[in-house]
């Protein structure tokens, strides 16, 4: 008989949360602390979502998402995690651009970032200065008709070279396009290029080991391997959920599942107005990934002046179309070295990431499929070959995760690393007026992805449950 | 509560928000934010601690009430007139 994931469950619950990302583990934290009876619930046997790692033969450990998140990681963490978590994040102080256009380092802050703008791209410090204090300025209520080009084009008219260095990483962390509203930029950039870049001191499995533990001390309940295939609703509002042939009742569900499957499959069509359904249905999605990871032979280093994240790439101009394209030219190579992971053996890994679109993968036939993959090692390896002299003969260990290998880790419609576009927000943000009860933490809207906004998604919501769950107390 | 047990209290809870803050020279009148490095989670923390402690519910849009230490104790008062001070 298979193994029973929820014979510890019990009936009913305040709350239930699905999916164990950063948000869902963060709302289930945050809501157990404040003393409601809390269950999480993962499809995965792993918890962390996104925020995952893997193990291969011969002592290997690789991060799929570990560099870097913004210096607001400290403070959130402290607050509604653990001091041990928060005293675990360390800089990375070695940031390189490398791509036809320039090669520079940063050390990824407001000041470095004037610095170089003024010394090496001839902006004046005034035309700097007003950037950052109108983009800092930018607000979730303001005008959402301006785009990040657009943006870019009112402060460096003509300048390519600028954008790259202001957009590229924006893009890495969160799939931003030129395309997309330049609030959601404003926001991002404003957290993460002011104050550095941070990665956590252990490791990915680390950091998830110690949210497990604090989840545990909080009376939060976990469930792995349990795949929710209903959200419950009588009367419009949530009464609980079902998993397989188990239903589970609860008075609130935070769903840290994607919006687009929340809305569609787990809650269903007939539980929403027309109007609130065609607007969830109108999301879009956000794109892809693909990596490539590698881990060197044993006794290998790779010096440490190569960098902690390095933005490289060999096109001549960014635009979206580049960086989505299967012929890859915009690669972000992020170095592991020993001192990330001090209780393990000493080992240098890099990890290869680029934005993809899962639909040039989809469809592909198996041959073709694999052949896709060993194209994209080999290519990985060429480019990596200029930042780590004789890559190929010094890599003991390498393996490729196209848009399919995301889509079937985190179950995310599409394969999306990055949730969905902008307007998912507002339609995450609705869900408990058209379902009382029924809350969405997950990637929404650019603002809201990343470790940072993850975490400080699910803060948010679960204030919201917070509130309603209050107030049904009180009467 | 009175205005100043409501003052006190607020003080309380920022001093765990912002345990490096020198709390001692806050102007009532001026905004936290020109004063303190706070921003929009700080301001949620403090929405979600009155609710932990005194069951007080403040609602999204009256979270600008919550600009400075005057207008939040204005704010507060006739909600809080009749709540006990916690612990």
């Amino acid at each position: 008989m298979p193994r029973d994931f929820l014979k510890n469950v019990r009936r009913e619950y305040d709350v239930i949360v699905i999916g164990s990302g950063l948000g869902g583990l963060t709302a289930a934290n945050v809501l157990g602390r404040t003393g409601y009876r809390v269950l999480l619930l993962e499809q995965h046997y792993k918890l962390g979502g996104l925020a995952t790692w893997f193990r291969r033969p011969g002592g290997h450990v690789f991060d799929i998402s570990l560099h870097g998140f913004p210096f607001g990681m400290i403070k959130s963490c402290r607050r509604y995690w653990t001091r041990e978590i928060a005293d675990s994040i360390v800089q990375l102080k070695n940031i390189r651009f490398d791509n036809p256009v320039f090669s520079l380092t940063t050390e990824f802050n407001r000041d470095d970032f004037t610095r170089l703008l003024i010394e090496r791209f001839a902006i004046t410090q005034e035309t700097v200065h007003r950037f950052f204090d109108t983009v800092r300025a930018m607000n979730f209520y303001d005008d959402q008709s301006m785009t990040n080009g657009q943006l870019f084009e009112r402060f460096f008219p003509g300048r390519e070279d600028v954008v790259r260095l202001l957009m590229e990483p924006i893009t890495y962390a969160n799939g931003s396009t030129l395309e997309d509203p330049a609030i959601t930029y404003g926001i991002v950039f404003s957290n993460f290029m002011s104050k550095g870049v941070f990665t956590f001191q252990g490791g990915t499995d680390h950091l998830i080991h110690l949210m497990e533990r604090e989840l545990r001390n909080n009376g939060v309940d976990i469930a792995i391997r349990s795949e929710v295939d209903e959200i419950q609703v009588r009367g419009g509002r949530v009464c609980g959920v079902r998993v397989g042939d188990r239903t589970i009742g609860a008075r609130a569900v935070v769903s840290n599942a994607n919006l687009l499957a929340t809305v569609n499959r787990l809650v269903g069509p007939e539980h929403f107005d027309r109007t609130f359904f065609n607007d969830a249905s109108a999301v879009r999605l956000n794109n892809s990934s693909t990596q490539v990871y590698m881990a060197l032979k044993p006794d290998d280093k790779i010096d440490e002046s190569t960098g902690d994240l390095l933005f490289s790439s060999t096109a001549p101009a960014f635009r979206t179309d580049l960086l989505l394209d299967r012929n890859i030219t915009s690669r972000t190579f992020s170095f592991y070295y020993p001192r990330i992971r001090p209780k393990s053996p000493p080992r240098c890994l890099i990890v290869s990431s680029t934005n993809a679109r899962y639909e040039d993968w989809a469809d592909l036939a198996p041959g073709e499929y694999e052949g896709s993959k060993q194209d994209l090692i080999e290519t990985t390896l060429d480019a990596l070959d200029r930042y780590v002299p004789n890559c190929r003969e010094r890599i003991a260990y390498i393996e490729a995760s196209p848009p399919r290998t995301f889509q079937r880790f985190t179950q995310h419609l599409g394969g999306s690393s990055f949730g969905t576009k902008f307007e998912g927000l507002m339609v995450s943000r609705e869900l408990p007026k058209h379902v009382r009860g029924l809350y969405h933490a997950g990637s929404v809207g650019i603002i809201m992805s990343g470790w940072l906004g993850a975490i400080n998604y699910g803060v948010i919501v679960a204030n919201d449950v917070d509130a309603q769950l209050t107030a049904a107390a009180i009467g | 509560m009175t205005p100043d047990d409501i003052r006190d209290e607020i003080l309380d809870i920022l001093s765990t928000i912002a345990p490096d803050e020198d709390l001692s020279d806050l102007k009532d009148d001026v905004a936290f934010r020109e004063q303190l490095e706070l921003d929009s989670m700080d301001f949620l923390d403090i929405v979600m601690e009155l609710r932990k402690r005194y069951r007080v519910q403040i609602p999204e849009e009256q979270y600008e009430q919550l600009a400075s230490m005057a207008s939040t104790v204005r704010y507060l008062e006739p909600i809080m007139k009749d709540k006990q001070r916690a612990g």
